[in-house]
């Protein structure tokens, strides 16, 4: 990877963090969902930069795909707020995240400072050549049982949960 | 580690700290319980670089890239049924208040 390469990556970083800060800082839920998923949109093009893009399609397919239409569902079976009840928020959730900007940019500042040597031994890199459903279904199956697992269990969950009630709870 | 790979990992590194302060930051500070979920996400999404990183400076990348996809189906289960839970307690208390939880016996 050359400089050019790498200030094109560092722009890219720029832009997620921007991305980031207006999905923390942003006043409406929906448009945090939707900075959320441009955030994962960003990290997929880095992800495709960094080699690694069965990685990237995942990233973008599931989480900037399936997470918003999760996080969109969610928001839009709560009920919308009241303009004056937004107001309120809006001017009590300045006051809390108004000092995000300036923690980033003095951990920023702290972190430029800080040196780290240099010494770390590169591991050899055994399985460098190995594709990855090579390494994802005989290396490491029992990751892929956790994971059927895992999708089972969140699927049962979600149904429990997003389960509408019966008519004489209402 | 080269003095190229190692530019990269610092480049990188720098961005990955600052988003997980991002994440962090929203889900120490905020009360809202689907803000919660999307500083978590964050959360998880600067560690999933983190790793895709790792994997192109040592060059295990298919190693890492079966790690991240691991991370990515975790991430959106509990997404998934966090936000079910956010609901489960909109219906229970009318609001997403988090502070609302703390009237809850048990």
């Amino acid at each position: 990877m050359t400089i050019n390469h790498i200030s094109i990556d560092t722009a890219l970083l720029v832009v997620m963090m921007i991305a980031a800060l207006w999905t923390v800082m942003g006043r409406s839920l929906l448009k945090a969902a939707i900075g959320l998923a441009v955030t994962s949109a960003i990290i997929t093009i880095l992800m495709f930069r960094l080699d690694s893009p069965l990685a990237a399609v995942f990233e973008l397919s599931v989480c900037a795909g399936l997470m918003t239409v999760v996080f969109v569902s969610t928001i839009s079976l709560t009920r919308p707020l009241a303009h004056k009840e937004i107001v309120e928020l809006s001017r009590e959730r300045h006051k809390r995240f108004g000092y995000l900007p300036l923690l980033l940019i003095l951990v920023a500042v702290v972190l430029t400072f800080v040196k780290i040597r240099n010494n770390i031994a590169a591991p050899p890199a055994v399985g460098a050549s190995i594709d990855v459903r090579q390494v994802m279904w005989n290396m490491r199956p029992l990751d892929m049982f956790g994971q059927i697992i895992i999708i089972i269990i969140g699927a049962l969950g979600v149904v429990v949960l997003f389960e509408e009630r019966k008519k004489d709870e209402w | 580690m080269s003095g190229e790979n190692w530019q990269v990992f610092m480049t990188f590194g720098f961005f990955i700290i600052l988003l997980s302060v991002c994440g962090l930051y929203c889900l120490l500070v905020t009360r809202n319980l689907i803000r919660a979920i999307i500083g978590l996400e964050l959360l998880f999404k600067a560690v999933t670089l983190l790793i895709i990183v790792v994997g192109y400076v040592t060059g295990r990348n298919a190693l890492t890239q079966a790690i991240v996809i691991t991370v990515i189906v975790i991430e959106v289960v509990v997404a998934a049924v966090a936000g079910g839970i956010a609901l489960r307690v909109f219906r229970h208390t009318n609001g997403l208040d988090a502070r609302e939880l703390k009237k809850l016996r048990g």
